[in-house]
C-alpha cells in the first residue's frame, strides 16, 4: 500500500508525520518503506539519520548527435517541442537542461545520427534504519526538471507492505509525480488562512486526480476551528489533530520532533493508520 | 534601473510570504509579483483588485481524432510519460504535450492541441500595483508562468517610473525557483533555526550563486533555537553573505495573517519592528546603493 504525504503549503509538517508514521509502522512490524520525493530540498534523512549504505545516480535520457551521419536536416530542431535541440549553422545542438527526454529526435532522425545517453540529474540514497527502509532524491543545483528523479526514487522497495511518500509543496508537477498512483493521500495543513488556501488546492488536486485523502491538522490551536469547519463543508475526513506547541517547534529545530510526537501522539498516529487501513484495505493492515 | 528584490527560502514555511507582505507595505513606489504561481498567499494579505486577467497556455496536449484512429497502439507504444494506456485513451496530467503520438501517427488522427494551464492576473492594491497568478491544479510549466510574471512587473514599472519590484518566490530548487532567480538583482533568503531550515538555506544559496545573483539571509523565528541560529551565522560569515536581520518568534505574525494584515500594519510588536529594521537596511544598501 502506497500513502502520500503532502500539503499545499511548505512547513506545515509533511516530513514530520510522514517520519512518525513510517516510524509507527516499524514499531509494529510492519515493512515499512519512506521514500523522500521532495528531491528539491529532501530533509527525511536529517530526521531519520540512516547511513547511506548505496548512492545511485539518479540519470535522465538525452540525445547525443553523430556529426559523420548528421545531414543537417533540421527534423531533429521541428520535432522537438522544447526547443532543447536547435540547428545552429547547420549544426543540431543539444540544450540539455531542456529536455524532457520524449526520444521524438531520436525517433525521427532519417540518417540515425541520434543515439540517447544517460545525463546525471541527481543522486537516489538508499539506507535502512529501525526497521524503515530509506530512499530519497537529491536533485542538482541548478537543475530544473524533478519529475523523473522523483519516479526513479518510486520504484524503490515495491515489496514493502507500507509505502509512504513524503512529497514536495505545492499543486504542481512535482507533487502529482510523488502522488501519482497513490492508495491514499494524507494532506497535512494548519489552521491560517494560508495553510486553508493552499488545502483547497491540495484537495483540489486530490480530486483531479481521483484519490481517497484526509487531511491531518498541525498546530492546532483550541477555538480556532476553520481548518474543521472547512473539512466539514468540504466533506473531507479529519483524520487527526496535533495540537501547536513549542515544545514541538524547539524538538523539531532540533531534530528530535519524531520521538515526541510518538510519545505524546500516538493515539493521534494510531488514527491515521487505522482511517488508511479502513479506506483502503478494509481494515486488514 | 529598476531592481528586483526576490524573496526565497528552499524550505517551505519559513515566512517568505509574510516578509514580503511587509515590504509590501513599507516599500513606496514598487510593483509587487507574487511568483509562488503554485500555491499562492500574498493575495491573502495584499487583498488586490484584479484590472486584468489573461490565459496562461503553458503548452499543448495529445487528442485522438476516434473517426481516424485505427487503434494500431503505436502511440501507446511511443509515449514515454505513460500518457497513453492500453485503452488509447490520453491521461492529459500525464501527457508532456511532446507530440511524438502525433508525429508518428500512421494515420493522422492525433493533434495537438493547445492547453490552458492557469490564469494570471494584474491588479490594483493599496500598496501599489500587483501581478500573481494561479497555476491549473496538476499543472506543469510554471516556470513559464514565472517569466512571464516578472515580464510584465518590470513593464509596469517602466510605466510607472517605479525603480523596484518585490517578488516572493516559491520553496525548492527547482522550475519555478530558478526561473525566478535568473537575472535579478537581489535574493533575500528567509531561514528558520532548524535542522531542515539551515539544510535548505545551503541547498537554495548554492542555487543563487550558481547564477551568480548577490543574497542576504534574514532567520526567522531566531530565538526558538538560539545554537541553530548561531548555526546560520556561521554559515553566513564562511560564505559572506550578509545576515540582516533576525526576527523573533511573535504570535502576532499568525494574527495577523488571520486580521488579513501585514504584520507592520498589525502591530508594533517585536516581530514588526524586526523586519522594519530589515527593511531599512534593505532600502539603504541594495537599493539605494546599487547591488
Amino acid at each position: 500500500m502506497d500513502i502520500a504525504i503532502a500539503s499545499g503549503k511548505g512547513g506545515t509538517g509533511k516530513t514530520t508525520i510522514s517520519m512518525s508514521l513510517a516510524s509507527y509502522y516499524a514499531d509494529k512490524e510492519i515493512s515499512v518503506a519512506l521514500l523522500d520525493c521532495d528531491v528539491e530540498e529532501p530533509n527525511v534523512n536529517l530526521f531519520l539519520q540512516t547511513i547511506v549504505d548505496e548512492e545511485v545516480q539518479a540519470t535522465v535520457l538525452i540525445p547525443a548527435v553523430n556529426d559523420t551521419l548528421c545531414t543537417g536536416c533540421g527534423k531533429c530542431g521541428e520535432i522537438c517541442y522544447y526547443s532543447a535541440i536547435v540547428l545552429i549553422k547547420g549544426e543540431p545542438l543539444v540544450l540539455k537542461e531542456m529536455c524532457h527526454s520524449c526520444g521524438g529526435c531520436f525517433l525521427v532522425c532519417p540518417e540515425k545520427a541520434i543515439s540517447e545517453v544517460k545525463r546525471t540529474t541527481g543522486i537516489i540514497e538508499l539506507g535502512e534504519i529501525n526497521g524503515i527502509k530509506y530512499a530519497g532524491g537529491r536533485l542538482n543545483i541548478g537543475e530544473a526538471m524533478s519529475p523523473p528523479l522523483i519516479k526513479d526514487v518510486k520504484k524503490y522497495y515495491p515489496e514493502s507492505e507500507i509505502r509512504i511518500m513524503d512529497s514536495p509543496p505545492g499543486t504542481s508537477c512535482p507533487v502529482i509525480e510523488s502522488v501519482r498512483g497513490c492508495d491514499f493521500l494524507v494532506l497535512v495543513s494548519e489552521p491560517t488562512p494560508f495553510g486553508l488556501n493552499d488545502l483547497k488546492l491540495a484537495a483540489e488536486m486530490a480530486r483531479a486526480m481521483q484519490i481517497p485523502f484526509g487531511v491531518v491538522e498541525n498546530r492546532a490551536s483550541a477555538g480556532n476551528n476553520r481548518l474543521r469547519d472547512f473539512c466539514k463543508d468540504e466533506s473531507i475526513p479529519l483524520i487527526a489533530s496535533i495540537p501547536n506547541t513549542r515544545e514541538i517547534a524547539v524538538r523539531y529545530s532540533r531534530g528530535d520532533s519524531v520521538s515526541y510526537i510518538k510519545e505524546k501522539f500516538s493515539d493521534e498516529l494510531e488514527k491515521i493508520a487505522d482511517h488508511i487501513s479502513r479506506e483502503v484495505n478494509g481494515g486488514t493492515i | 534601473m529598476i531592481k528586483e528584490l526576490v524573496i526565497l527560502s528552499g524550505k517551505g514555511g519559513s515566512g517568505k510570504t509574510s516578509v514580503a507582505a511587509s515590504f509590501a507595505s513599507l516599500a513606496e513606489n514598487k510593483v509587487m509579483a507574487d511568483c509562488d504561481v503554485d500555491a499562492a498567499d500574498l493575495h491573502l494579505i495584499i487583498k488586490p483588485e484584479v484590472i486584468k486577467e489573461e490565459i496562461f497556455t503553458g503548452g499543448s496536449k495529445a487528442f485522438i481524432n476516434r473517426n481516424a484512429c485505427t487503434i494500431c497502439g503505436k502511440c501507446a507504444e511511443l509515449c514515454r510519460f505513460d500518457a497513453i494506456g492500453k485503452s488509447l485513451v490520453v491521461d492529459t496530467l500525464s501527457c508532456e504535450g511532446c507530440g511524438v503520438c502525433a508525429a508518428f501517427c500512421p494515420a493522422d488522427a492525433i493533434e495537438m492541441k493547445p492547453h490552458q494551464s492557469g490564469k494570471w492576473f494584474e491588479s490594483q492594491t493599496r500598496f501599489g500595483p500587483m501581478v500573481h497568478a494561479r497555476l491549473g491544479i496538476a499543472e506543469g510549466n510554471s516556470g513559464k508562468l514565472v517569466t512571464i510574471l516578472r515580464k510584465r512587473a518590470k513593464e509596469i514599472a517602466v510605466e510607472n517610473k517605479h525603480e523596484l519590484i518585490i517578488v516572493d518566490g516559491s520553496p525548492g530548487t527547482g522550475c519555478p525557483v530558478i526561473a525566478t532567480v535568473t537575472g535579478c538583482s537581489f535574493v533575500l533568503i528567509v531561514t528558520e533555526p532548524t535542522v531542515s531550515g539551515i539544510h535548505d538555506l545551503k541547498r537554495v544559496h548554492a542555487l543563487i550563486e550558481h547564477f551568480r545573483v548577490k543574497s542576504a539571509v534574514c532567520v526567522n523565528r531566531y530565538d526558538i533555537n538560539y545554537e541553530k541560529s548561531d548555526e546560520i551565522a556561521a554559515f553566513c560569515r564562511e560564505k559572506g553573505i550578509p545576515l540582516f536581520g533576525e526576527i523573533p518568534y511573535d504570535d502576532d505574525v499568525t494574527k495577523a495573517q488571520i486580521a488579513g494584515k501585514s504584520i507592520i500594519g498589525y502591530s508594533s510588536g517585536p516581530a514588526s519592528e524586526a523586519i522594519k529594521a530589515m527593511w531599512y537596511r534593505i532600502e539603504k544598501e541594495i537599493l539605494t546603493e546599487g547591488v
